[in-house]
């Protein structure tokens, strides 16, 4: 059987070998000062596209739900669905190999730059800029939510709860996580069924 | 500081970081303070400076976060070998510290998200996996936007950080609007920041 997703996928961007997806995530993750998720969605959607933001959104849930550092997570998932374990060992490669030796040789050449006044205030302004970056990014995939089973409505509800949980209460990511996020997939669950329902009504 | 590391120093460090490495939802940086009660208040590996300042180099240098991992592994073969004067055995000592803990806290976690990651997608038709993408979305959505705000409000002094709120939320209306290259909002933040105008 060949599904539409085989379809769309055969026909769009890709990675078109190994070391693409290596020199790619190199890139990706060197652009990334205070953090590689503030520039994650704009190279993989925006400029490679090898991701929707539908898609974007779906994988991020699952890298950001297991253990790991996410963005190195969602690497190795795009790696292993092109190319397999190759494919998720030279993604993970990419994103771990030159952002290492550029940080060891810092260490080692400027053991003391990050306690001078400068750098503490030059690391200061970028991590103000990386955090309106990623909050950028959620801004950008809340279109994404249109296509979403649960409704527009319910969708905004439970992001307006996660939000409150996390960036105002500060409750620990794990009990939301748990309470939330099982609430959320029963629901959409339910909802799933009923539009089953339906198309099986219409069929009749 | 100079340490006396045995093998079995070594394979502890490497499964202490393993089992964190499980726990660490949200980020390796999640299981920070436990690394701080392992290596600088249990077993005096590092000394409160250094394990504060892999954190902010691996910050602001390029790449993920989870490399402040390795340089803590590198800080502790520093402080087991001698030291970079202390020549090759020094500098081996340190690359061996970097491999213990990296190892550690990746390979369980990319092993288990290889696994979980390819049966959803080769069941990503399942009523069960659909479920899981669709309830998620809106509760991923909101998790970036408020690590956004937990980042900036790090910054809670009204009077002096409202010039970093302003940044803030100039490059969020930016990225969010138009097509901006990156780089030059982090340029620019970094250079108002070393100004002290930020």
């Amino acid at each position: 059987m060949i599904l539409d997703t085989d379809i769309a996928t055969a026909t769009r961007p890709r990675p078109n070998s190994l070391s693409d997806l290596f020199w790619s995530m190199t890139k990706l993750a060197l652009q990334g000062f205070g953090g590689v998720l503030a520039v994650v969605q704009r190279v993989l959607v925006e400029e490679k596209r090898w991701l929707t933001n539908e898609e974007f959104v779906e994988d991020w849930a699952v890298a950001q739900i297991l253990p790991g550092p996410n963005v190195v997570n969602l690497a190795l998932m795009i790696g292993d669905r092109y190319f397999g374990v190759r494919g998720a060992l030279a993604a993970l490669a990419g994103m771990l190999v030159f952002p290492l030796l550029i940080v060891l040789a810092v260490a080692a050449l400027f053991a003391t730059v990050a306690d001078l006044p400068v750098a503490k205030g030059a690391l200061k302004g970028m991590g103000a800029v990386s955090a309106g970056l990623i909050a950028a990014v959620g801004l950008k995939l809340v279109g994404a939510l249109k296509t979403n089973v649960m409704t527009v409505g319910v969708c905004v509800a439970l992001a307006a709860m996660t939000f409150v949980a996390i960036a105002i209460l500060r409750i620990p990511l794990a009990w939301v996580l748990l309470v939330l996020g099982s609430a959320a997939m029963a629901w959409a669950y339910r909802q799933l069924g009923v539009l089953a329902d339906q198309a099986d009504g219409g069929t009749q | 500081m100079i340490l006396n590391l045995s093998a079995a120093d070594w394979f502890g460090f490497f499964t202490q970081f393993a089992m964190l490495s499980l726990l660490s939802v949200g980020g390796a940086i999640t299981t920070a303070p436990d690394m701080h009660r392992y290596l600088v208040t249990e077993q005096h590996w590092l000394t409160e400076s250094q394990f504060t300042s892999c954190i902010s180099l691996a910050q602001a240098a390029p790449g993920p976060n989870v490399l402040f991992v390795a340089l803590m592994g590198w800080n502790v073969g520093l402080n087991a070998g001698g030291g970079l004067h202390a020549g090759w055995t020094g500098l081996a000592m340190a690359l061996f510290g970097v491999l213990v803990p990296m190892l550690g806290i990746m390979i369980p976690s990319t092993t288990l998200t290889f696994v979980a990651a390819r049966w959803g997608h080769q069941n990503r038709e399942l009523r069960i996996v659909r479920a899981f993408k669709q309830g998620m979305a809106p509760i991923v959505i909101a998790l970036l936007i408020a690590t956004g705000w937990l980042l900036i409000s790090a910054n809670n002094n009204a009077t002096k950080d409202w010039p970093l709120w302003l940044l803030g939320l100039v490059c969020m209306l930016l990225v969010w609007k138009t097509k901006i290259h990156l780089l030059w909002l982090l340029g620019v933040g970094a250079l108002l920041g070393a100004l002290g105008l930020v």
